[in-house]
């Protein structure tokens, strides 16, 4: 397709500026901005391209291709990612619940460096009252759970009993906690509980956090182009943002619900971007990233993620012809009938049902052209 | 304390899981306890479990006590002597069954040399381990597991000689070798089952090379010489039946040519087979549409004073004829009648099936492939001693599929034709390969199976040695024939008027949903209209009500049924999108149409 070069192409000031940096006489200067006028006006998406079917097949071909569904860390005993097809899927269909949510932490200096970075990453590593502890029982006769303490263990996450019985007062709601000879003891307030609310006790009081951040079940120091940063089963944006030796500006959530929680929309967008991206590459494809960009723009649209599926994007749709062609048919057309919606047929799916030009490419043309007056109406006028 | 499951419910603990377990198979053998019994004691989730339920795989072993097989030299000899049987043996505990479970908890030895104190059990054979089919795929143990699997299950879909009684069989889709043979390289499972009582395959002379490309992509080459020969030649069988059936009120089916004014009558041309009794005679050569079995039914819903008459013109035709792309020979009729005693006809058509472009063949590794090219035998390339290869199969099949054993089959089979003798390929028990290159050699052939070829059309030399060696190879039952199929105009659905399914009823492609996108995509819009054509009207609308109108052929006139007196605009739509309004209505839905000028 030939175009004419247009006079108002705007093309962006970075090419600008660079051409200006290259110092080129008046005339050639004149002549490199008229193609680069004429090379940027042709690489851009002419009207009636389906933009979106094209970014589903460039998405959705290379995913077909796509092998192995984790990936483990070498070396760490159960640290593994949800990657290829199953993460993108995770991603693209907005779910709230990851499989493996994960933080990739950046530190500040000097602990990008490696100082202290083992004490750093144990002190955000949640811990159990179960992980320093020997035995959790249940004394029937005085009915309280009686906690027999590991001091050595204790003592590893650098912390005393006496620490350790006071944050489990702050954290106990309806318990009566008290510290004695060889154990802790828990014991109900209220006096008149069963047997079984004891136990469901004692299974609560297993997974006290008494140390470290809510989320965070396991933290790993690595080391990654020349700086140390800790990678984190689990993820609490939220609470690791504000940290002194947290490096806020780069570090980052696998969950993206968290990142438009602490950071805004837009920055829930790039994640997403990013989130696929990332498994698309490890996985040796090749897909060009605006096609994310515009999957990404249709999800964050709303100002809220939401996810490509029939609750999602898809409820968005304009036609119910469209909405109810994709999952749940009947609902859709029920909704649509006690409303007395009206379709009107301005989209692709309606059109192929009916038989009638989809209105992209060379449906979305009308050509409309004035009948030359007969001669006897030339005459009349 | 280890507890125990009975057939995986917990029972009870003992105190000595060891002990436990040696006393309970102790016991069985002894014959105190049922042979079908199994005890597995796992040490790490320190539990017994103890099954007896039916559906657990088993597989025999012999016992082994301190190093010594329980199975002796005596045994052997009554077992020749037929004085001992396999069920005796089990019986005497010398050898048990074991199931999955079990199998986890002993230490066997493959061959009684490699025998220790520590062994329990002792391998019958290795073949022991496969199925029958598994079995036949030589030097199993050198293959890829994945191919071993892929071979044993295409043995099952070869040509071959399935029952010396064929002839006066009725069988669905029979296929037919018609000179199959032996194989050279055969392990003990071709004796076992006396395969050469019924062969499926051919020894064939397969070179591996390149020829004009036409063998890429697992494709073969084939000598047309030898297909002349007989190579892979068969017959397809296929029977054809008709009964006489009775219906409610005396009124049965008849058997004979039908009257030229039944209701459905084709024409003379196609009952010229027919005999007198209506039924074709042997040797016919029938094609699309001829009868085979004349017939006529009483009519379906009787009415008035129909079912009394007795005239032909009431009764519907209802013949056996040959389908669309159908041919073939009529090879066999059979007059007899069923269990209820209705007379039964039946035909078997027979056709000859020779090896063209598209069949499939394989050798026994799962390296199958479809006829690429049929070339003259006078094209084909040549040994110096004058070996003419019959298959020119693909190098390029080998390194990803891993299959060493169609390598090794190929100097094997080489050896056993050259020498006259068969070829032991027993799993993990055959013949050496290091000896049969020695035997090769001094047959006066290189020991590596290569060998100096000559181009077939220029008589020239090639640069490189070929591999070039005997193997057998195996025509499975897929067939061009069988599977051809194109349509440009042709029946449709009677409910949505949408093209048929399927190659028997003359059916289209579905250009489905994925495919439509690839025309969205490229903006083919218009195209994309014009293929789904296939099931478009013309619809006169309603104006008032926007429900589709009917026209009325006789007065050439449309009109509304809800609003007599409404205009009524013709619109093109597709015949399935009229259904799906039909069925917002049965839904209480209505699917109003407001239609507005296109331009």
């Amino acid at each position: 397709m030939t175009t004419k070069p247009k006079d108002d192409v705007a093309v962006p000031g970075s090419l600008l500026s660079e051409v200006k940096e290259a110092n080129l006489s008046d005339l050639k200067e004149k002549n490199v901005l008229k193609a680069l006028a004429d090379e940027y006006d042709k690489m851009k998406i002419k009207p009636g391209e389906s933009v979106g079917l094209v970014a589903a097949e460039s998405i959705g071909e290379p995913s077909t291709q796509m092998t192995l569904n984790t990936f483990h860390f070498a070396g760490v005993a159960e640290m593994n990612i949800t990657t290829g097809l199953p993460r993108i899927i995770e991603v693209l269909d907005g779910r709230k619940n990851l499989a493996t949510p994960m933080m990739d932490i950046y530190l500040k200096k000097p602990y990008s460096q490696g100082q202290d970075i083992k004490k750093i990453a144990l002190s955000i590593k949640e811990t159990h009252l179960q992980d320093v502890s020997t035995e959790i029982s249940i004394n029937l006769a005085d009915s309280r759970i009686e906690v027999f303490v590991d001091d050595a263990k204790l003592s590893e996450i650098g912390m005393s009993k006496q620490v350790l019985f006071s944050t489990l007062k702050g954290e106990v709601k309806g318990l009566s906690v008290d510290l004695r000879k060889d154990f802790i003891s828990f014991k109900v307030k209220n006096k008149e509980e069963g047997i079984n609310a004891i136990f469901k006790m004692k299974e609560k009081i297993k997974t006290l956090v008494i140390k470290g951040i809510k989320g965070i079940s396991q933290v790993l120091p690595v080391k990654r182009n020349n700086e140390f940063i800790i990678i984190t089963a689990g993820s609490n944006l939220k609470k690791i943002l504000p940290m002194p030796f947290v490096d806020e500006t780069r570090t980052v959530s696998n969950n993206i619900f968290e990142i438009e929680d602490v950071l805004g929309i837009e920055a829930a967008r790039q994640a997403i971007i990013e989130e696929v991206y990332k498994v698309i590459e490890n996985q040796g494809l090749n897909v060009d990233i605006r096609h994310l960009m515009l999957v990404a723009d249709t999800m964050c649209a709303s100002g809220k993620i939401q996810g490509v599926t029939r609750y999602g994007t898809v409820k968005e749709k304009v036609s119910v012809l469209a909405r109810a062609s994709f999952e749940t048919p009947i609902k859709h057309l029920i909704e649509a009938s006690l409303y007395g919606e009206t379709d009107h047929l301005k989209s692709v799916v309606e059109n192929v049902m009916l038989n009638q030009p989809v209105p992209v490419g060379t449906g979305m043309i009308k050509l409309v052209t004035k009948e030359e007056d007969t001669k006897e109406e030339k005459k009349a006028k | 304390m280890t507890d125990v499951y009975l057939g995986g419910k917990f029972v009870g603990t003992v105190d000595e899981p060891k002990q436990f377990v040696d006393n309970l198979k102790d016991k069985r053998r002894a014959g105190m306890l049922s042979k079908n019994v199994n005890v597995y004691y796992n040490d790490k989730l320190d539990e017994i479990h103890v099954e007896a339920f039916k559906g657990r795989l088993r597989r025999p072993l012999i016992v082994v006590k301190d190093g010594v097989p329980l199975f002796t030299e005596e045994h052997r000899k009554k077992l020749e002597k037929n004085e001992l049987s396999w069920s005796d043996l089990v019986k005497q505990g010398v050898i048990e069954y074991l199931d999955a479970a079990e199998e986890e908890d002993v230490y066997f030895a493959f061959f009684e040399n490699e025998l220790t104190k520590e062994h329990t059990h002792l391998e019958i054979a290795p073949l022991a381990m496969f199925g029958l089919t598994t079995s036949l795929v030589p030097f199993t143990n050198y293959n890829s597991a994945q191919k071993v699997n892929t071979g044993s299950k295409n043995q099952k879909q070869a040509l071959g000689f399935y029952a010396s009684n064929y002839a006066v069989r009725i069988d669905m889709d029979v296929n037919l070798l018609h000179y199959p043979q032996m194989p050279v390289v055969k392990s003990l499972m071709h004796d076992i089952m006396e395969y050469e009582k019924h062969p499926s395959g051919q020894n064939i002379v397969v070179a591996v090379m390149s020829y004009k490309g036409y063998n890429m992509e697992d494709a073969i080459v084939i000598n047309q010489g030898s297909i002349e020969r007989g190579l892979g030649r068969g017959s397809y069988y296929r029977p054809m039946n008709a009964e006489e059936l009775r219906y409610s009120g005396g009124l049965v089916d008849e058997i004979s040519i039908p009257d030229k004014d039944v209701k459905g009558y084709k024409s003379e041309h196609d009952y010229r087979f027919l005999e007198d009794d209506g039924v074709i005679y042997p040797e016919a050569q029938v094609a699309e549409g001829d009868v085979v079995i004349g017939k006529t039914s009483p009519p379906r819903f009787l009415s008035g004073m129909e079912q009394y008459s007795l005239s032909s013109e009431t009764r519907r035709e209802s013949s056996v004829a040959m389908q669309h792309g159908e041919s073939g020979i009529v090879d066999t009729v059979i007059l007899t009648e069923n269990a209820e005693g209705n007379k039964l006809i039946q035909v078997k058509l027979r056709s000859n099936r020779t090896p063209e472009v598209g069949d499939k063949f394989t050798s026994r590794h799962g390296q199958k492939g479809v006829i690429g090219l049929i070339v003259p035998h006078a094209d084909m390339p040549f040994t110096a001693s004058g070996i003419v290869p019959d298959i020119l199969f693909s190098p390029h099949g080998i390194p990803t599929r891993m299959t060493m054993a169609h390598l090794i089959e190929l100097v094997a089979g080489k050896t056993g034709a050259l020498a006259g003798r068969y070829i032991d390929s027993s799993v993990f028990d055959s013949e050496s390969e290091e000896k049969l290159r020695q035997e090769l050699l001094g047959m006066g052939f290189r020991d590596n199976g290569f060998e100096t070829m000559y181009h077939g059309e220029t008589g020239e030399p090639f640069n490189v040695r070929i591999y070039i060696g005997s193997m057998y190879y195996l025509r499975l039952k897929h067939m061009v024939s069988n599977k051809i199929h194109s349509r440009a105009r042709g029946p449709i659905q009677l409910l949505t008027r949408q093209p048929t399914e399927g190659r028997a009823k003359e059916g289209g492609l579905r250009l489905g949903e994925m495919e439509k996108d690839t025309y969205v995509a490229h903006g083919a819009s218009m195209l994309l209209k014009e293929r789904f054509d296939s099931d478009k009207t013309t619809v006169p609308v309603c104006d008032n009500c926007g429900l589709i109108a009917v026209y009325d052929e006789y007065k050439k006139r449309a009109y509304c049924m809800v609003c007599p007196d409404a205009e009524t605009n013709f619109v093109e739509i597709s015949y399935s999108f009229k259904l799906i309004l039909d069925e917002f209505k049965n839904l209480c839905i209505y699917p109003k149409l407001k239609l507005i000028n296109k331009y």
